[in-house]
């Protein structure tokens, strides 16, 4: 436990002191947002259609793209190697890492979600599903990148090979979110389609650090 | 009895120069097996099964369709396997597997797409439609390209192949998860009529030949993955004698 908390604050700190870890996928995810209004029509009714989609999506790939460097700098540093080789099981720094970058990558998209619902025409009584589905979605979205970045870390062409790895994997996690969106515009009951979402966050995010913790262990060849 | 056999097999098939003289015993016989079941099952499906009542003869896809695609479903479940028995127990012939598995399983996905839209002009009318299974399969062929893609970039060949053996096992869950998630957002494909056990509703003029052709284009992908793992066994036990002796000799 005091691992652990070592680990996490030592992570806050780390992003904390580089701000444009932390404010890049949210302007990120604004502007990706942005793009779809001007790209298609600005018509109030065709952009309540498309927002539960363009949303998730935006955040998906804003969760994605802050993944790319997650154990770069670790790397290079030599960090990940005394992690690897501290007295404490690998997956204990691992969770305290992904639960900062969450904190700091994760929640901000989560905080800003409602104003962009609106800006794309969402009525406001599921404004709070927005945020709910987000709130349970994109930690599982950071648990799942996690594992392509930990098996590419050693690789210097993240990027692509980053979304090709984990792209399919996002896809329960898109469908659920998005759709219980769709499932609140439409006035449908929601507890059932959130409740997979939170069991889908439930099972990666107690095997998911396992699987990273393993893919950081592979990466660095022991 | 049966498990200690089944268990010295996977022990001996476990080392590379036995497999490699197993493949080589076993290749020549399986081989005109594989493709004189294939051709069969297919020549008979395409040239003799009755046609059907509703589909007239555009049916008979069915019997490339079916075949592929749990062609690439098996394929996928066997990566997984080979991936677990590749992470946990560091053996060398499942590494070998990963990499003899994945081409002619993404292949097989992307036929199954194919035949499929084309069967889906035809009887849907359009070649392409979001249904739960034609959507699980693609995205089954983005994750077999996934783990090619990870196997070629990473150049140390042990590691390549336990990170994708790491990513085949996710992939395994994922592949589940998928099937579930998509169905619940819609379904048009006709559900499963072939079933192993119990009443099939397909005509057993037609299931005979489609049987015979699933079972045809397994043995294929066996042969497949035989051939590829030799020559990688080779490639990767190139310094070791026995393979400098084959060298020498020829392949004798």
């Amino acid at each position: 436990m005091t691992a652990f908390r070592a680990a996490l604050s030592r992570e806050l700190l780390v992003l904390w002191r580089s701000p444009a870890e932390i404010i890049n996928p949210l302007f990120f995810f604004v502007m990706v947002i942005s793009l779809f209004p001007l790209a298609i029509s600005p018509k109030p009714e065709l952009l309540a259609l498309i927002a539960p989609g363009v949303l998730w999506v935006a955040a998906l790939l804003a969760v994605m793209l802050s993944l790319d460097g997650l154990f770069r700098r670790d790397q290079e540093s030599g960090v990940l190697e005394q992690l690897l080789t501290s007295p404490v099981m690998t997956v204990v720094p691992v969770t305290a890492k992904l639960l900062a970058h969450w904190l700091l990558t994760g929640l901000p998209l989560v905080l800003v979600s409602p104003v962009l619902a609106h800006m794309l025409q969402l009525p406001d009584r599921v404004l709070g599903v927005v945020m709910l589905s987000l709130l349970l979605g994109t930690p599982a979205l950071t648990v799942i990148g996690a594992i392509g970045s930990a098996l590419t870390v050693g690789l210097n062409r993240g990027g692509i090979l980053l979304a090709v790895l984990v792209l399919p994997l996002y896809i329960p996690v898109l469908i659920f979110g998005a759709g219980v969106i769709r499932t609140a515009v439409e006035g449908g009951p929601v507890p059932g389609v959130l409740a997979i979402l939170g069991a889908l966050l439930a099972l990666t995010a107690s095997l998911g650090p396992l699987a990273v913790a393993a893919g950081l262990k592979i990466s660095s060849g022991n | 009895m049966v498990w200690q056999t089944l268990k010295r097999w996977y022990h001996m098939l476990g080392s590379p120069r036995y497999f490699h003289t197993f493949s080589s015993r076993v290749l020549p016989w399986l081989t005109p097996i594989a493709l004189i079941t294939l051709l069969t099952g297919l020549v008979w499906g395409l040239a003799f099964a009755p046609s059907d009542y509703q589909q007239g003869n555009s049916y008979r896809i069915i019997f490339i369709h079916v075949p592929a695609s749990s062609g690439a479903l098996m394929g996928y479940m066997a990566l997984g396997v080979s991936g677990l028995v590749a992470v946990v127990w560091r053996m060398k012939m499942a590494e070998v597997m990963l990499k003899a598995i994945a081409p002619f399983g993404a292949a097989l996905a992307a036929i199954s797409l194919i035949t499929g839209s084309l069967w889906g002009k035809p009887t849907w009318g359009t070649y392409w439609q979001w249904d739960a299974r034609m959507t699980s399969m693609l995205i089954l062929l983005f994750m077999y390209v996934g783990v090619i893609a990870l196997q070629n970039v990473i150049r140390e060949p042990r590691q390549a192949a336990r990170a994708a053996g790491l990513l085949a096992i996710v992939g395994v869950i994922n592949v589940v998860i998928v099937k579930y998630s998509v169905e619940w957002v819609q379904t048009l494909h006709q559900g499963s009529t072939l079933k192993l056990f119990g009443e099939s509703t397909i005509n057993p003029a037609m299931k005979y030949p489609l049987l015979i052709s699933m079972l045809g284009l397994w043995l294929l992908y066996a042969v497949n993955v035989l051939i590829r793992a030799r020559s990688e066994v080779e490639w990767r036990e190139r310094r070791s004698k026995w393979v400098q002796t084959l060298i020498r000799t020829g392949g004798k």
